[in-house]
Formats: C-alpha cells, sequence, structure tokens
C-alpha cells in the first residue's frame, strides 16, 4: 500500500489564507489557555514584569501557566513534526512515532532508569543526574527508530504491514518492560512512574520551554532542506537517488530528528499518544501531501491540540487535574477509526 | 498499575450532590456568611490527616481535601483537590490556601515544589504505621493548626482508650489466627498484603498473625501461596466485598475453598479507611477487628 502523495504544482504555499486563519486560530487559542484557569487573572497580573510588584495571582500566570502553555504548544508541535517525518520516511500515514512503539521505548528506557539507576555498581555523578531522565528516554527513542529502520529494510522489504506489526510489537516489548518496572518498583518509584503512563504538563517551568523551543526551532531549520529530500523519497528510495537525494543520510538524520523529539517531550511530558498521528494527517487532508507544506503546518497543528487537549485537562475538573493523556486519546481515537475507514479500500 | 494502592471511592458524586445542595443555602441567603471565618486556610491530602484536622476542631479553616478524605462524611462536600498522586498547582493555589497538610504519599513532587516557589507551606507528614506515628502526627497537625492543647487532649484520650482496647486483645491473644488481607476493588485485580502494610501492622496488634509472609507490600494473589499459607480468616475491605458481590463470590476465588477460612467460610470486611487509615479512628479500628476476627473464629 503507498498513498500518492500530491504534488503543489507551481507555488509553494498556494493560497494562503488558511495558513493565516490556523496561525490567527493557534494565537487565540494561546491567549484563551493563558487566561483560564482555577486561578482568575486579572490584566495587572500581565503586568506585574513591568512594574514589579508581585501578588499571588501573577505567580500562577508567570511561573505557572504560561510555561505551561506554552510547553503544550511546543511539545505538540514537537509531536507533530516527529508524527510528519516518520510518515514521510516510511512514506505511510500510518506510521506514527506512538504507534510504531518510539513514544513507549522512550517511557520505558525512563522507567529503567528510575528503577534501576540507584542499583547500579557505579555511582552516577551528581552533575549528570538531572540529564538521566532525558537522555534515557532519548536513547529509548533512537534504539526503537533504528529496529523499526533496520525491520523496514531488510527482514520487511516494501512491507507496510511488516513495518506497522514491528511497531506493534516493539510497543509491546516496551510495555511489557514498563509493566515489570512498575512491578519491581517501590512505593516511592512507582509514584514517579505513573507519571509516564498518562502524560502530564504539570512540570513545565521557563528552562523547559527554552529548551523545547531551541530544538523546535533547530527542527524547523533542519526540515527547510529536509522537506524537497522528503517529497522524491514519496516516489520510492530509487526515484529518489536518481534525481540526487542521498537516501541514507537523510534516513539517519530523519531518524535521529524523530527520536531527539520525541524522547525529549517524553521526558518532560510523559507518553502523550496520538498528536503525532493527528496532526500531520489533519494537514494533509487540508492541504495536500506537499511536504513542504506537512511539515511545517504540522508543527502549529499539533501544537494546537496539545495546547487543547492541555487547557480541557487542567481546567474541567478544577481544582483537580485530569491526565492529559485522556483527552489526546479521546479526541485521536475516534480520528483514527476515521482515518482507517477512509483508507479501507487501501488496507483490504 | 497504580490502581491498587489507590483507596476507591465509594459513591462520592452522590454525597457531593447532597453537600452541594446545602452549600447553596448560604448563596440564597439564607445562612449568615462567613466572611472571615479563618485567616488560616488549610489543604489537606491524605484521609487520615483530615480526620486529624476534623478530630481537633480545626474543620472550619479546611479550604480543600483529597479524594481520599471520605470521613467524617462532611469532608466529602469541600472541594476536592483530587487524588493525592496527581495533584495539580494551579487547582490548589485557586483555593487560597496558607498551608498543605499532606501524607507522604503527596506528588507529583514537582508540583509540591511549585506550591512551596509560590509561597505556601507544605508540610509532609511521615505515615508511620504504628500507634505512635499516630500520636506524633496528632502532634505536628496540632502546632500547624495552633491547637497544641487539643492534641494533647486527643492524644491523652486514644492512649487511653488505646490502652484499654491492647488489654482486652492481649486477654485472648493465646488464639492468634492466621489472617490472609486481600485488597480489591474488582475480582480480576486481587492484591495480598505482605509485611511493611498497614494491613499488616493492623493485624499485629490485633493479635493476630499475616498469612503471608515473606515479602514486602501488596503483591497479586497466587492460589497456591495461598493454600501454602493457610489462613484461618479472610480480611478484605467493605468495598471489595462489594465488588465481589457476596461472601460466597469471595470463596470462588482460586485456592480460598482449600484453605481453613474456605472451608468454614470465615470471611471478615471492614471499611477502607477506618481499617488501613491510622488516624483518630485506629482504637475503634481494632477494637472493631479485633472483635470481628473473634467472633469469626468461634462461629467456625
Amino acid at each position: 500500500m503507498r498513498i500518492p502523495f500530491r504534488f503543489a504544482p507551481r507555488s509553494k504555499w498556494g493560497n494562503p489564507w488558511p495558513v493565516v486563519l490556523l496561525l490567527a486560530i493557534t494565537l487565540l487559542a494561546l491567549a484563551m489557555a493563558s487566561s483560564i484557569g482555577a486561578v482568575p487573572i486579572s490584566w495587572r497580573d500581565w503586568l506585574t514584569p513591568l512594574h514589579g510588584e508581585n501578588t499571588g495571582n501573577s505567580y500562577v500566570l508567570w511561573e505557572l501557566r504560561l510555561p505551561r502553555t506554552l510547553l503544550a504548544l511546543l511539545a505538540g508541535g514537537m509531536l507533530g513534526i516527529a508524527g510528519a517525518l516518520a510518515q514521510g520516511l516510511f512514506r505511510n500515514p500510518l506510521a506514527d512515532p506512538g504507534l510504531l512503539g518510539v513514544n513507549s521505548g522512550a517511557a520505558c528506557a525512563a522507567a529503567l532508569t528510575i528503577v534501576f539507576a540507584d542499583s547500579l555498581p557505579w555511582a552516577w555523578p551528581t552533575g549528570l543526574r538531572p540529564w538521566l531522565l532525558p537522555l534515557a528516554a532519548f536513547a529509548g527513542a533512537l534504539l526503537v527508530c533504528f529496529t523499526l529502520d533496520r525491520v523496514a529494510r531488510w527482514i520487511t522489504p516494501g512491507s507496510i504491514a511488516g513495518l506497522l506489526l514491528t511497531g506493534i510489537a516493539l510497543n509491546a516489548i516496551a510495555v511489557a518492560v514498563l509493566g515489570l518496572c512498575t512491578y519491581l518498583s517501590t512505593d516511592e518509584q512507582l509514584r514517579s512512574l505513573s507519571f509516564w503512563t498518562l502524560g502530564s504538563l504539570a512540570g513545565a517551568g521557563w528552562v523547559i520551554v527554552g529548551v523545547a523551543l531551541l530544538m523546535l526551532l533547530l527542527a524547523t531549520w533542519q526540515i527547510r532542506r529536509l522537506a524537497r529530500a522528503m517529497n522524491a523519497l514519496a516516489l520510492g528510495e530509487a526515484a529518489a537517488a536518481h534525481v540526487g537525494i542521498e537516501v541514507e543520510t537523510l534516513r539517519a538524520r530523519t531518524i535521529l530528528m524523530v527520536a531527539l523529539l520525541v524522547g525529549a517531550t517524553v521526558a518532560w511530558c510523559g507518553m502523550i499518544s496520538f498528536i503525532s498521528l493527528i496532526a500531520p494527517h489533519l494537514v494533509r487532508t487540508l492541504h495536500g501531501s506537499d511536504q513542504r507544506r506537512v511539515l511545517p503546518l504540522s508543527i502549529v497543528f499539533g501544537g494546537l491540540l496539545l495546547l487543547i487537549a492541555d487547557t480541557l485537562a487542567r481546567t474541567l475538573a478544577t481544582p483537580a487535574e485530569i491526565p492529559v493523556g485522556i483527552f489526546t486519546a479521546l479526541l485521536g481515537g475516534p480520528f483514527f477509526l476515521m482515518l482507517l475507514n477512509q483508507t479501507r479500500e487501501r488496507i483490504g | 498499575m497504580s490502581i491498587a494502592h489507590q483507596p476507591a471511592m465509594p459513591s462520592r458524586r452522590e454525597h457531593l450532590k447532597q453537600w452541594l445542595a446545602l452549600g447553596a443555602l448560604p448563596a440564597l441567603g439564607w445562612l449568615p456568611q462567613p466572611a472571615h471565618a479563618a485567616n488560616r486556610r488549610l489543604v489537606c491530602v491524605g484521609g487520615a490527616l483530615t480526620e486529624i484536622v476534623y478530630a481537633l476542631g480545626a474543620s472550619a479553616e479546611l479550604a480543600g481535601v483529597d479524594t481520599t478524605s471520605l470521613y467524617p462524611p462532611a469532608a466529602q462536600a469541600l472541594p476536592s483537590v483530587g487524588y493525592a498522586r496527581t495533584l495539580s498547582a494551579e487547582g490548589i493555589l485557586a483555593l487560597a490556601p496558607s498551608m498543605v497538610l499532606a501524607t507522604e504519599d503527596a506528588g507529583p513532587s514537582s508540583v509540591l515544589r511549585q506550591l512551596e516557589n509560590a509561597g505556601i507551606a507544605v508540610h509532609i507528614l511521615a505515615a508511620n504505621h504504628q500507634f505512635e506515628g499516630l500520636l506524633q502526627r496528632i502532634q505536628k497537625v496540632g502546632e500547624l493548626t495552633g491547637r497544641v492543647a487539643e492534641a494533647s487532649e486527643l492524644q491523652a484520650r486514644l492512649r487511653n482508650e488505646w490502652q484499654g482496647v491492647r488489654t482486652s486483645v492481649e486477654a485472648h491473644s493465646a488464639a492468634s489466627p492466621r489472617v490472609l488481607f486481600i485488597l480489591s476493588h474488582s475480582m480480576s485485580q486481587i492484591m495480598v498484603a505482605g509485611q511493611e502494610t498497614s494491613a499488616d501492622a493492623m493485624l499485629r496488634y490485633a493479635g493476630a498473625r499475616n498469612a503471608m509472609q515473606g515479602f514486602t507490600g501488596f503483591k497479586p494473589l497466587t492460589p497456591e501461596a495461598v493454600i501454602a499459607a493457610q489462613p484461618d480468616i479472610i480480611l478484605l475491605t467493605d468495598l471489595g466485598l462489594k465488588a465481589a458481590g457476596s461472601k460466597a463470590a469471595i470463596l470462588k476465588l482460586p485456592g480460598l475453598a482449600q484453605t481453613p477460612a474456605g472451608r468454614k467460610q470465615r470471611i471478615v470486611s471492614m471499611e477502607t479507611m477506618l481499617l488501613l487509615g491510622f488516624g483518630p479512628r485506629l482504637p475503634l479500628a481494632l477494637k472493631e477487628l479485633d472483635r470481628s476476627l473473634q467472633s469469626a473464629m468461634q462461629a467456625g
């Protein structure tokens, strides 16, 4: 099964208005998300950094809510672009990092770190400790990505079903190891583990927002160069090689980026499902399959979706909080069924 | 995954409805509104701590509680900050608390840090499953809420009650039945208590032996281990019994029929927070547990 990508005829963007509208909606959502919440915020709280008068509510706005809404936007964007890259590389709209086990691979590595990092025969240097979890999550995501790539090329060449089944198998292994960690964990460790399974943006802070912004900017800079190559790859590896694309380099670079983006979001927010599947697909249904549009717009759609999901998660049950993973799955599940229905003939 | 460790909620929503209806009265002007009832506002995370706050007469200062605060029933009318392990910083700050009292279970730690950074006094109290631990918690809550006199009064009363209950327990401790504690909220997920659990501590106080030896915490039930343990009595929570449907359904669990408890149908249940909470109702809990175990042994 191969979904033929539609090429944009001449202009890169075509009609610019849908994109402008999308950006406007995103800004509006950002404004709304940062102004609603359990604590009421007045316009004076927004001005606190200017006149320096720190009320309790401005702390909530500037230290809790703003970093959180920005992280939702950035993490959603990172997941969106990771999904678009994976789908482009594997030439399949179902090749979502979450479905292929990249998310659970990262979470599984993080869980192993939580449970076993202290029982290893050597002591970790204290300077490395804060980086242990994100590094482990990245390593887990990287391992799953490379395994998928090997399997996709050698064991089941050209078979999309084979790729997806491999992903499902890796997912199952990762979830099983995650379960084993849960079983072996102490009560203390279990508390940190429960965070990974449903995801949460509660840990957001300005430092994380800064790093996420940096990563997303780097990814955006990279995709400017990747998009054209990906369009050629859509025709098949041989065709891409004929027009002068170094397929090996493209693969290696894309896999590294997907692992880095997914690993980082899992390390900060836990497992957040479906964003990476929905965002690129939404873009394709609205704007066609030109990767020069799919890649950047997936960032915006992904960010918008996670922002909406997180805003619902933290406002619907105030003063309590619902895990954000519930909302992304609730938004994503029906969408995934719709997607399956659309591609039914081609799968069958 | 961590579900087995969560105290389950009964028909909390129904309780809430009733109390919300009551809470609407002041809005209609029927009741005087307490304008500045207390300048201290407490958020209590952990059912036993909430019970202590009520026992010390400081309940007017409570601004919110977590989902494990089910007793006294009035606590269920207070705003809920959610489950103790998935707290939300902004949600708690919205209640404008001056102090957060929490058990060791409370988390995630990033949220507790955020609360501290916001200038809220966050106090984590040790979950020591001993009578002395309860006294320490009462002392601490008394100091924090400015009710030291009430705290020592409560401690003295509890010491007195505890002494009485312990004496009557020791009077017949020669029997020491082997008890298997089952924690489950559905029949498909059954956990039994090993050592270092609150259930194990309660059984030891009641002069009974925990039938399951050799592991710590709660572990899934294995039929062979249950048969090998040969418990005389099965102890479970009211919710667990309700989830199973009947005592007969419990006895159908694999392995139980081959034990003395199964053959003689000795099944005892108690309210979760009473049995495992280690709050101010501890002497009452021990009394009730002892009585239940004794009558079960005599019946069968």
